[in-house]
This record gives structure tokens, C-alpha cells and sequence, in this order.
């Protein structure tokens, strides 16, 4: 049997690191995809409006794991066939757009009206409000939030070893049941999430104090 | 590319699947009812009790929210057995899942607390109440009334994790779906109908605490709710 050495040691922080790289990529992908899901939530199509809408309810209303497990095997129903990292961060990716759509939507939402008002009463294009006007002042608001989701996805990607990867909880795991020391074992990996979440909550929470962000009425 | 989708096998397992359900239902009540009464306490003890002890409850809250569910989970399920205290699945998962709420629960009611204008604890402590009395019928109930949605919001969040349990082998909805998939090998069709059956969960219980809210708090106006944010765990 094996013991919790310095090997094991280096296993689990080099899982840690494919942790932030997931964290990273899925991060990416979704705030892209949850940045038009957010201008496509306040377009002026109905329908538009509704499928967005639609998109993120359903996301939001089943357990992370779901998303996983359906993209992951939606995608290789459709004969895609992705390595596991890539498979991992696309399911993670799809959660974490739903979110950041909704954290956008309010930030873009809270911005007066008057600056759309006047901003189009100066001719710009909806594209032009957007870049000109109205991001600038919604990324300041969404800036705290949007810092406290990535602690969610960051403890989220936990669970992605059920598709195969191997990432912090699952090198945990995989140590574990070669040493039977779990109070160790996990301790430890529990320490490194700690690292990462931690600064990330209080940074989430200063941003909130500096921009006097945190509540809306 | 051929897609063919065949749902008669899961049918087959529908005992499983409602079995499943049970167990999702079934945990995640006893979590949230478990889990709000920690909070309460905790609340309780940072407002009542000397510093120190709020300053405990401050390192739990923060260690339960900066910490993987998943993670918190494989301690209570792997580990208590090592201090003698041996337990099934299901119990450790309730376990699990109870700490978990009750830190997150902690935070959003703290919020509300701490919304609490000073006048109104000095009236209260005025009217010859005991502090106890304060912090239960003055401070409790309309922070209570304040963060209810967001509270709600967070029950939900729970209720869908608790489809994590299935990690330790509970056989609760995802438990469920996995050992269909591993009976039937038709994964999709699985993971579509447990999949669908989470979101009705998730839209009823929603609903329902909308319900509840209205019913326990009918004076709450929208104005009054403070807008503190749930987090998934």
C-alpha cells in the first residue's frame, strides 16, 4: 500500500493545475457564449427574446451534472468524439453560459434607461449603443458577480471526472484509493480549493465595496 | 450520421427512476429543513454569543462556500468511518448536503439581520423583551420575510445538487439514472428523461416556495427584500 508522500503531492497539485486550465477554457467559451445569450435575452425580437430566456431557465433548473452528462453524450450521439479535456470544459462551458447570461442581463438591465434613449436619439447603431454606451457602465456592475460565479465554476469543475478526466477531485480520489488515508488526502485537496476560491470570494466581495455595486435600490 | 433514439428500455426501469425521485425528494426536504435550522443557530450564535464564537461561525461559513460540495461529501462519507462513526450513502449525503445549506443559508439570513435598523432592537429590548425574544420576534422573522427569494433560490440550487450524491453511490435520481444506463447502455435517452425530471422538481419546488413565501410572509413587499445573491454550491 502506498503512502501520502511527496509523489502524491505532485500528482494533486499537477491536477491542480489542469483544475485552473478547465476553470480557464470553460470560463472562456462561456462567457462568450453567455455574452450573446445576454444581448440576445434583451434583443428586440420576441423570439429572440424567448429562446434565451428558455435556454437559461432550463440550464439553471437541473444539477450540473445533467448538463454534463447530456452534452457529453449529445455530443457523441452526433458522432462528435472530443478527448476528454475538451468534452469536460464544452459541458461546463454550456453551465457557465446560463449563468454569466443571467448576470449580464441585469448588469446591461441596470443602466438607466435614458442612456439608450439618448444614445439612439444621437443616431447610433444598436451595435454602437452597445460599445459605446451601454457596456462600458454595465461591466463596471457586473464586474463582483461575475468574479463570485467563477468561485462556482471553479468548485464546479469537481465534478467533471465523472466523464473521464482526471482534475483535482479526481487525482483526490485516485490517491486515496491507493493510500486509504481520505482524511489526508482530502484535507489536502480541500486546502487547494481554499487557495483558489477564497482570494476570489474576497475579491468578489471588494469589488462590490469599491463600486458600490452590491445592492440595486 | 444516425440518430436513433429508443426509450423503451428506460421505460422498463421506471420503478428505479421513481424510486429515485423519492430519494431526491425526500433528501433534499430533510436537508433544507435540517440545513435552515443550523443556519438559524448560527445566526443565532454570531448575533447572541460572545465574539470568538461569531468568528468560528465566520471560518465555517467561509471553509463550507470556498470548498467543493463534492469534496465535502468524500470527507464525511470516507472519513468519519475512520473516527468510528460509520454510516450509509444516503445519511452522509444528508449530512453533506445540511452542513453545506446551513453555511450558505448562514450568509443570505445574516444578510437579512443585518438589514435590521438598531431603532427596532432598542424598542424591542425597551418593551422589557429578552434578548432571545429580540432576536426571535423582532430580527428573525422579517429577515426571514426579507431574503426569502434568495433563499428559495438557494433551496433549489441544493436540490439539484444533490445529484452529486449519486458520486458515493446513493441511489437517488442520478444514482438511479446511472444504474439504468449501466443496465439498458442506451445513455442519452437516460440522462434525457432524468434530465426532465429535474427540471419539473426544480420548476415545482421553485413555485411551491414562491407559494410558501407569500403564505408565511403576506406583509414582505417587493420593495422590503433585500437582493442578496444564492450561489450553487
Amino acid at each position: 500500500m502506498a503512502t501520502f508522500g511527496f509523489p502524491e503531492m505532485m500528482f494533486i497539485l499537477r491536477s491542480a493545475g489542469w483544475t485552473l486550465l478547465l476553470t480557464a477554457l470553460a470560463f472562456t467559451i462561456g462567457g462568450i457564449m453567455g455574452g450573446g445569450l445576454a444581448v440576445l435575452r434583451l434583443s428586440q425580437s420576441r423570439i429572440l427574446r424567448n429562446i434565451a430566456a428558455g435556454y437559461i431557465l432550463v440550464i439553471q433548473s437541473i444539477p450540473v451534472l445533467m448538463v454534463l452528462f447530456m452534452s457529453y453524450y449529445g455530443l457523441s450521439l452526433f458522432g462528435i468524439d472530443l478527448p476528454p479535456f475538451l468534452a469536460a470544459s464544452a459541458s461546463l462551458a454550456v453551465y457557465c453560459s446560463a449563468y454569466l447570461a443571467e448576470i449580464w442581463r441585469g448588469s446591461i438591465q441596470s443602466v438607466p434607461f435614458q442612456q439608450w434613449e439618448a444614445s439612439s436619439s444621437l443616431a447610433l447603431t444598436r451595435a454602437q449603443q452597445y460599445r459605446y454606451v451601454i457596456l462600458p457602465q454595465a461591466v463596471r456592475v457586473s464586474l463582483p458577480p461575475t468574479v463570485g460565479f467563477l468561485v462556482q465554476l471553479v468548485k464546479n469543475t469537481s465534478i467533471v471526472s465523472v466523464v473521464g478526466f482526471v482534475e483535482l477531485s479526481r487525482a483526490g480520489t485516485l490517491v486515496n484509493n491507493a493510500t486509504f488515508q481520505p482524511f489526508k488526502v482530502f484535507t489536502v485537496v480541500a486546502i487547494i480549493y481554499f487557495l483558489i476560491c477564497f482570494p476570489l470570494s474576497r475579491l468578489s466581495r471588494h469589488l462590490e465595496k469599491v463600486m458600490h455595486a452590491g445592492r440595486r435600490h | 450520421m444516425k440518430l436513433v433514439l429508443n426509450f423503451t428500455p428506460v421505460w422498463a426501469e421506471l420503478e428505479l427512476i421513481l424510486d429515485g425521485i423519492m430519494l431526491t425528494i425526500g433528501l433534499s426536504a430533510a436537508a433544507i429543513v435540517l440545513g435552515s435550522a443550523l443556519a438559524v443557530l448560527l445566526v443565532g450564535l454570531k448575533s447572541l454569543a460572545p465574539r470568538w464564537v461569531g468568528l468560528l461561525v465566520d471560518a465555517y461559513v467561509e471553509l463550507m462556500r470556498n470548498t467543493p460540495f463534492l469534496i465535502q461529501l468524500f470527507m464525511i462519507f470516507f472519513g468519519l468511518p475512520l473516527l468510528g462513526l460509520k454510516m450509509s450513502g444516503a445519511t452522509a449525503g444528508l449530512l453533506a448536503m445540511t452542513m453545506n445549506l446551513g453555511a450558505y443559508a448562514t450568509e443570505i439570513i445574516r444578510a437579512g439581520v443585518d438589514a435590521t435598523h438598531k431603532s427596532q432592537i432598542e424598542a424591542g429590548l425597551s418593551l422589557a423583551l429578552t434578548r432571545l425574544q429580540v432576536f426571535r420576534y423582532v430580527v428573525l422573522n422579517p429577515a426571514f420575510a426579507k431574503v426569502w427569494p434568495a433563499l428559495s433560490s438557494q433551496f433549489v440550487l441544493m436540490m439539484l445538487a444533490s445529484s452529486i450524491c449519486s458520486f458515493i453511490s446513493v441511489s437517488e435520481l442520478s444514482g438511479a439514472a446511472a444504474i439504468i444506463e449501466s443496465r439498458t447502455f442506451r445513455s442519452f435517452e437516460t440522462y434525457i428523461v432524468v434530465t426532465l425530471v429535474y427540471l419539473a422538481l426544480a420548476l415545482a419546488l421553485k413555485s411551491s416556495l414562491l407559494l410558501l413565501g407569500k403564505r408565511l410572509f403576506p406583509n414582505a413587499s417587493g420593495l422590503e427584500r433585500l437582493d442578496v445573491k444564492a450561489g450553487s454550491v
